[in-house]
Formats: C-alpha cells, structure tokens, sequence
C-alpha cells in the first residue's frame, strides 16, 4: 500500500480550510478584493490561494521520492551539487574557428566548466560559407564550419578528453559529429574519454525551430544512426539533446514544451530499438534541453515532472532495466524570447531568477543569456556578467547545499503532479491519433505552439500579461548607450579562403568516390551513415559536398505553415 | 466596397524565426487584410519576384539572423529594377538601432521590433497604406 | 510606380510582359473599379488564345504540389505559365492568409511563371469575376496555359474551376473512406480525375472506388467520345505527370474545334456574363438602398410589417433609381 496521511488528520485539516476560507478570507476578501479573481501560471494552471497537505494528500510518497532513485523527481543524482555545481556551459561563437576559439579561452580563464558552440546560419542549414544562401550570414550568429580544418581552429588547444564540448546543431549534426571523431582520431584520443552533446533532435526542428534540410524519414534516421553509432563508439558522449527549449521559444507554454520533448523522445526510442539495439545500451546517453523561465514555481514543477515522466516512460513503456536509462538529465537556458530591448538592464534580473529555477529544478548545466541579446549577440563583457550570475548561485546563495530544497512545498508537490498527468494526458493524445511524426506532417504541434505564441502576444498587448520596461514602467525617451557585438565583414572572406585552399589541397577523386559511397549507404537504410562521413570529412569534403549530394536523395523539406 | 489591404509577409535569409512573423499573420488577417506568406529561407530575389507579382501595397521581411544591411539594399534594388518603387516595406525582427537608423534612411518605412502590439502593427500599416494613397 | 498610371497605360506594358504592370492591373480588376474597365475591355479583345485549365481538390490532397509539379513540366515544354490560386476568405474578419506560393517555391526564380494569390472576399466579393480578368490579363501578357487553382469546397471555388477549358479533381488517399470527389460534389465536374501521393499503399484503393463511381457514367461537361481519365501521381517519384499532362493536351485538342468545345466555350461565357452582372448589380443594390434600408428595418423591428413586404419595397427603391448607378461607380473609381 502506498503510504499516505492517514484520514484522520486529513479531514481535520480539511474542515479547518473551510472555516479559514469562510471566517478570515472572507473577513479580508469582504473589504478588498483580491488583485484577481483567479491566478494563473504562466503556462495557465490554474493555481489556488494556498496549497496544504490537503492537497497532496493523494501523492504517494515514493513519486516524491530520493534524489539518485526512481522515479528521479529530486534529481538524477543522489548527491546533486553537494558533490559538484551543475556545468557552467555559456554558449559561445562568431567568426570563424579562431575567432570563437579566443572567446572559448577567454570564459574557460573567467570560470566556465564546458563549452557549447554555436554556429552559424549556413552551418546550420548545411550551406558551405560560398554558397549563396550564405551571404551575410558567415560568421555573424554562430561560427562558420565547412571542413574539418574550421574544427580543428575551433578547438585548437582545448583540452576535449577534460572539458565537455556541446554543439547546437541539428539537420547537419551528423556531419559535426564526424568532424568531432576526425579531430579527436587526428589527436590521437580515445573516442570513449570524449564527453559532450550533440543537439541533433530533428523533429523539434519540425515543430519549432525551423531548422531543416530532409524530410522527416531521413531525417529520423540520421538521428538513429548518431545515436546508434555513439552507442558503440562513445560511450561518455550524448548524441543528442533532445530539446524544449525552441519549442519554448517558438512560443508553446511550459506544459507544451515539456510533453512535446517527451513526444520526441518516444519517436527516437523507437526509431533505435528497431536497429536490434537493447534500451540500455543506449538510453543512458539520451540528454535534455530545456528553457527556464520566471515563473519559478512552474518551472522547477516542470522539471520535476519530467524527471517523473521520463522514468515511468523509460522503465514500463520501454522495459529499462538500468536505472541510469531512467534518469533525466537536463541542460538548461534562460529565456532569451524574455529579454527586452528597452531598460535592457532589467535583463539581467530576468536572467537571475531564471537562472534560480533551472538551479532549484535540478539542471546539470545551465547557460545564462547576456542583458544584450535583444539587440545583437552577447559581447564579452555580457557574457561575463550572465556567468557571474550563476556563480553567484553557486557560490553565495547556499541553495545549492541541499537537494531539491524547495521540494515538499505543497504548492510545488501539487504543480509537479499536475504537469506529470496533463503530460501524459498530451501523450495519450498523441498515440492516439497516430503518433508524433504523424501529428507534425499534420501541423498539430505548430498550431498548438501557434496559438499559445498568439495569445502571449495578445495578453502583452492588452497589459494582462506585464512586462516590466515593455507594456509597463515604460521610460519614454530612454537614453538606450550599449556596446554591442560587432560584426566582422572580413569574416567571410577569411572563412572562405580556408575552404577554397581545402578543397584545392584535397584527393578529388577519393572525395568524389566516396560521395558515390555516402549516396549508397543513404540508400540503405539498414547502414549507419556516420562511417562514411567520417572519412569524407578526413579527407576534406566540405560540409555542402555532403548536404547538396543527399539532396536528389532524399529530396529536401518544405512545410505547411500553419497560423 | 474598398479592397483589403495586400501584404505580403517573407522570412529572407536561413533563420527559421517564424514565430513573430506568424504572429503578424494572424493579427493582420483578423485585421481583415489579406496576406500571402511565402515560408521561409526565401532569397531577396525570391522575395521581390513574389511581391511584385501579387502586387502587394506592403512588403513585410521578418530577419532574426542579423543580416538586414545585406538583405534590404538587395530588396531595394530589385524593387527598382521591377518599376516596383512604390511599394511600402517594413522590416521586422531584432536588430540594433544604428540598423534601424540605416534601414530607414534607404527606404524602409518602418521597423517593427520584437514585442511590438500586433494591434500597432495593424495601425501602422493601415496609416501607410494611406498615406500613399491610390495607386 | 510612383504617381497614379491609368489603367490603359498599362495595357502595352502588360503586352511586353513586365510583371509589375500585370501585378497592378489585376489589382484594379479585383477592386472592381470602373477606372479599369476600359482597360480590361481592350484586354479582353486581346485575350483568347491561352489554355485555362482549373484545378481543384479539398484540403490536403495536394493540389499546389501537383500545380508545381506540373509547372515545372509545362515550363521545360517552353510555355509561359500563369497560375491563379485562390483561398478562402475568413468569415469572421474578411482576411485571409494566402500560403500557396510556399509549395509552388521551386518555381519562385524562373520569370516565365507568373502566380497570384487571390482570397475569396466572400460569396459576393466579385472573385469569380475578378479571377476570369486575371486571366484575360495573364493571356494578354502571353501566358499559354493559366492554371486557376481553388479549394474545392464553396460554391464560387466550384464554379470558376468549372468555368475553365479543362477541370482537373485532385483527390488524395489517407483523407477518410470515402471519395471526397463525391463528398464535395467534385465527381462530375471533372475532365480529368488526379489521385495524388500514389506512392502511398493506401493509393490503390482511391484509385479503384474512384474508377467505380465513374463507371456509372455521371459527367456534365466533357465532350461524348471523352472518356475521362483516372490519372495516379506521385510528387515524390513523379510519377503520372507526364501522363497527367499528356491528357491536358488531348483535352484541349479535343474540345477545341467540337461543337462540344464550342458548348463549354459558350456556357463559360454566360456564367462569366452572369458573375459580372450580378456584381454589378449587388453594388447597385447596396448603393442605392443603404439609406432605404436601415429606415425599413426600423420598421421591420417595430413590427409595423413584415420582411416580405419590406424587402418588395426596398426592391422597387433600386429599380426606379436605375439610374443613379452612374454616380457609384464614379465614387469608386477614387
């Protein structure tokens, strides 16, 4: 039997709630009513006045659980930051390989425990740097990487087997990753000391983000063979981050963000174990990304129940039997959709508590936006500060002594409860009408994501939903002095020149040859692609050899919006 | 019976930030304007060809990626050499204020930054229409 | 353009082609306004020599694909190509978000295809009308084959891709059980039939119940020695296009020098006299009874008579002042 509070005191307590609600909330309430009639969360949970055991009187009390056990509510490790602070991971990246480099360099000597890259528009969509579609964008939002030679500029004197590397990269992920092998073979280091993440979750790209080149079946597939391949090959190493954070940014509510990870993540579990692979060779390596936003109840409750949700889902939907195939391990950002142009100062108190509830929900690395991202990418100057901010959560607040500290509130117990049954309600929904992949042919997803975006913007406009310097504490004629990041226009041309010299200095007809390979394996879906691009990238062919090769392939993808 | 205002809503460049620009779509559609959107990662050429075509009175162009002082002048030329100079351009998204500055100076009627009330956008729009007048 | 060009400036511009001066025409024609009516008469002289083929089929059947497709095609065989694509209107606000240009991209870059997106605007906002001057426009401009695709539901959407030379009925597997031609009233007024995204396993089954319904011999319009096609495509593979396009041909070769042929020519006249009559006469109507009829309804509320009765002297206000349509039209043209 689950042990609950027994009824006794229950129904005491309930009769005392009523008594409370009729004599002094309707003593205070008869002179002034409250701000509203009803409260809502952000994500629109309706939340009540006060929350009491009452509440979660029906809550098991192993759902609540221990930190480092099933169901992982308090967190995926038993010891949390007692043993060691979440990763200081500031995302980073501009120029090209050198110049990303210096900014790498330069947050390791302030602090920052890994790196995260991004890259750039063209390297994103798998364009190389000359490629039309590039023009202006080389260098200007990420790092430009076309060969393998970018890479090793990138990570010249970093130490990979000791600092973890993510990379924010998703439809030419694969071919990231195989210039990570590459370099790490170059060096001479054992693949298996390597750790870090590659994002690679496709089919939020689908939904959100936009970010894409094939249809979705291949795409998926690309995916399987990422995660298959690090299964056998690296076996520190995250092949992918499966990720709330763009749906976040695209718009969707926090419940949305939440269940639509889940949604994906069941897709890829899948796409997997049809290869013959057991659910325990890989799922330990399966890692999240998630935003944090203000409301910090939400928030840590969000994150809480994922933890819960990813259990139950690893362990009864898909049999694992490692428990470390069932705890949830979480990346996290600030909402950079949050930060505002005018008073942009207040930015970084934006950041600040955002930073505290990913810290309280248990994150294992955690990025803090720069006060300026509303005008440009982050300076250095930014980007201190926001890691200045997370150490000194770190550091000075002391939340980090004790496990899942806000844990046991009512309030939150309650929330997290919430979130759990309305994310499998979500996923119900979505077996029911035909699976994920299906629902996003079909635009369900983007036009859930839609109509939360929508509305937000309607709430901002009419005030209901305030943001402070925005619809509210307006500063006319504000005297808007910042520094922003300069773009450097010589970037193009320098990251242009490098590629040029590598595809004169190359085997063309060994690249050549092994396009004709790369075509054959694409057309087998039973091969894993990651081996042959291994050696393409070894042997100098450009990120857009490999990309534009596929493309009669596999065809490319075009959606259907929907508003 | 007037005609609804046309506008004609791009993203340009490789962001796939639609988030703001399907936003703008709904509000100027529940504005009673007819809008054509034309998805995303479009060309400058691509844009202008569109634009010209459905002969819009508004030619929207949504960038997050940071590229509008290489995008805009592109738009601007191609619009001249169409016999399309009459038409009203607006630019949204997130860009610094010098960018602001520049973009109107060559032409662009207005910026339209992250967090703008759609029903401003609405307004803002309609004034221009009408201000240009007939055409 | 800069300052305000009269329409019939325009003409010999739209003649040499340049997009701009056909863009703005079409826009005076839509708006209905009697600036333009010169202007389009002579164009409607000008105008006959284009193949208009209409393509319909309900949401999801991929129709806009299919016109890509087939543009993409027509286009290598050297003909200019115009495509008209209307969508619905919202009822509640009257606008509308027009996305077909987004699966018909492939064709964004090539200057011999010429799109238009074009909203319903409602059952009396004058689209049919507007859609068949867009396509003189197009002819004039020297576009071979115009291709006007709409949504197969809503009356009008049906109408106008009846009143075009050859009617294409995309229909699509995986949409529900039945065959949504029937379903939407689409059965019979096809020439040709397409079954889209054949690569699917579900195809063969659309494909047969689609053959069966047409065994049973249900067609308006087609000429008699016409036996209309069931035609699968697939975007993916291509399949079916060639053969989609080969049947377009011999449609058009068929009806154009047939008294069959001469029929559907002559019924899309009337239905194109028709569609301009009755938009004339709606802006007439509301014209000339704004001010009579908000007094009536007063009376109508009080319940001092009866609809009926009203609306019989309403009526008769529009029919004396026939001739005060002069002034409405002047005021438009503003």
């Amino acid at each position: 039997m689950n042990e609950t509070f027994t009824q006794n005191p229950l129904e005491k307590l309930r009769g005392e709630i009523e008594h409370w609600e009729s004599n002094e909330v309707a003593a205070f309430l008869s002179k002034q009513a409250e701000r509203k009639e009803q409260f809502f969360t952000t994500g629109d949970f309706p939340v009540q006045r006060v929350y009491t055991a009452a509440d979660i009187a029906e809550t098991p009390l192993e759902d609540i659980g221990l930190p480092g056990r099933y169901p992982f509510t308090r967190g995926p490790y038993p010891t949390m930051y007692r043993s060691r602070v979440w990763t200081m991971r500031q995302i980073a990246g501009f120029g090209t390989g050198e110049d990303t480099n210096k900014r790498f360099k330069y947050l390791i000597s302030q602090g920052q425990t890994g790196l995260s890259t991004d890259f750039d528009m063209p390297t994103l969509m798998g364009y190389d740097s000359d490629h039309p579609m590039s023009d202006g964008e080389v260098g200007r939002e990420g790092v430009a990487v076309d060969t393998l030679a970018d890479m090793e500029a990138l990570y010249e004197g970093i130490d990979l087997e000791n600092i973890s590397v993510s990379m924010t990269i998703n439809p030419s992920a694969w071919i990231l990753l195989a210039m990570y092998v590459a370099l790490a073979e170059k060096r001479g280091l054992d693949l298996n000391r390597l750790s870090g993440t590659i994002q690679a979750d496709i089919l939020k790209e689908y939904m959100a983000q936009k970010e894409f080149i094939y249809p979705i079946a291949p795409s998926v597939r690309i995916v399987r063979d990422c995660i298959s391949f690090c299964g056998r090959n690296m076996k520190r190493y995250n092949p992918i981050n499966i990720s709330g954070y763009h749906i976040s940014e695209a718009g969707a509510s926090p419940l949305q963000e939440a269940a639509f990870t889940m949604a994906n993540l069941i897709v890829y579990v899948e796409e997997v174990l049809k290869t013959g692979m057991n659910v325990d060779e890989f799922a330990p390596r399966l890692a999240f990304f998630y935003v944090s936003q203000a409301d910090l109840f939400e928030e840590v409750a969000k994150f809480r129940a994922l933890r819960r949700c990813y259990a139950r889902i690893m362990k009864e939907r898909f049999g694992a039997k490692n428990p470390e195939s069932m705890r949830l391990r979480f990346h996290c950002q600030t909402a950079a959709a949050t930060l505002t142009k005018p008073q942009y100062r207040i930015n970084i108190v934006r950041t600040a508590f955002q930073a505290l509830a990913a810290v309280l929900g248990g994150c294992q690395s955690l990025h803090t936006n720069g006060y300026d991202e509303a005008f440009a990418i982050p300076t250095e100057d930014a980007m201190r500060l926001a890691l200045r901010t997370q150490q000194v959560i770190a550091e000075e607040t002391n939340v980090t002594n004790v496990i899942d500290p806000v844990g046991g509130s009512y309030y939150l117990e309650s929330l997290t409860n919430e979130f759990e049954k309305r994310i499998f309600e979500i996923l119900d929904y979505v077996d029911e009408n035909g699976g994920a992949i299906k629902l996003i042919e079909e635009g369900w997803f983007q036009k859930q994501i839609a109509d939360f975006a929508y509305e937000t913007a309607l709430r901002k406009q009419s005030g209901e939903k305030p943001v402070i310097g925005v619809n509210t504490m307006v500063e006319e004629d504000e005297n808007q002095e910042i520094e922003t990041h300069p773009y450097d226009y010589s970037t193009a041309d320098r990251q242009i020149a490098r590629t040029k010299r590598v595809r004169a200095e190359r085997d063309n007809a060994r690249v050549e040859t092994l396009l004709e390979e790369l075509v054959s394996v694409a057309k087998d879906e039973t091969r894993n692609i990651m081996p042959v691009t291994i050696e393409l990238v070894r042997e100098g062919a450009t990120m857009g050899d490999i990309v534009e090769k596929l493309k009669p392939v596999w065809g490319t993808y075009r959606e259907t919006p929907v508003f | 019976m007037s005609q609804p205002i046309r506008v004609l809503l791009a993203k340009v460049g490789l962001d796939g930030h639609d988030r703001g620009v399907k936003i703008v779509a709904r509000a100027l559609r529940d504005a009673g304007m007819d809008v054509i959107y034309t998805g995303l990662h479009r060309s400058p050429e691509e844009v202008v060809t569109a634009a010209v075509q459905e002969d819009v009175d508004v030619l929207g162009v949504s960038l997050l990626s940071g590229v509008q002082m290489t995008v805009f002048p592109k738009i601007f030329d191609l619009l001249r050499t169409n016999g399309a100079d009459d038409m009203i351009v607006v630019a949204g998204g997130v860009m610094p204020d010098e960018d602001v500055v520049n973009l109107k100076k060559m032409g662009v009627s207005e910026v339209l930054l992250q967090d703008t009330p759609p029903q401003l956008i609405i307004d803002t729009l309609t004034c221009l229409v009408e201000e240009r007048g007939a055409r | 353009m800069g300052v305000y060009l009269p329409s019939v400036e325009l003409i010999a511009r739209v003649q040499r082609g340049e997009p701009a001066a056909i863009g703005r025409l079409i826009s005076r024609a839509e708006s209905g306004m009697a600036e333009a009516r010169d202007a389009l008469a002579r164009i409607h002289k000008l105008a006959g020599r284009a193949h208009v083929v209409g393509m319909t089929g309900v949401p999801g059947s991929g129709k806009s694909t299919l016109v890509s497709q087939l543009a993409q095609r027509l286009r290598a065989g050297g003909d200019k190509l115009g495509i008209i694509a209307i969508d619905p209107s919202s009822p509640y606000s009257g606008g509308s978000i027009l996305g077909d240009r987004i699966r018909m991209s492939d064709l964004s870059a090539d200057p011999g295809v010429y799109i238009r997106s074009m909203a319903t605007h409602g059952a009396t906002g004058g689209m049919a009308r507007a859609a068949l001057e867009a396509v003189d426009i197009l002819d004039a401009a020297g576009f071979g084959v115009i291709i006007l695709e709409t949504v197969g539901v809503g009356q009008d959407e049906v109408e106008i891709v009846r009143a075009s030379h050859t009617t294409v009925v995309v229909s699509a597997p995986g949409l529900g059980d039945e065959v949504q031609a029937i379903k939407a009233g689409l059965l019979e007024i096809a020439d040709i039939h397409v079954v889209s995204k054949c690569d699917r396993g579900d195809a063969n089954r659309t494909l047969t119940d689609l053959k069966q319904m047409l065994t049973l011999g249900i067609h308006e319009q087609a000429p008699s020695d016409w036996a209309v096609p069931v035609i699968g495509t697939s975007s993916v593979s291509g399949e079916g296009l060639d053969e989609l396009l080969g049947a377009i041909a011999r449609h058009r070769d068929l009806a154009s020098d047939t008294d069959a042929g001469r029929a559907r020519r002559k019924s899309i006249a009337e239905f194109r006299l028709r569609k301009t009559a009755e938009n004339l006469l709606y802006d007439r109507f509301n014209a000339a009874t704004a001010a009579a009829s908000a007094k009536l309804a007063e009376q109508l509320m009080r319940r001092e008579s009866d609809p009926y009765s009203l609306a019989e002297e309403l009526l008769s206000t529009t029919l004396e002042g026939e001739g005060d349509h002069e002034r409405d039209v002047h005021s438009k043209s503003a």
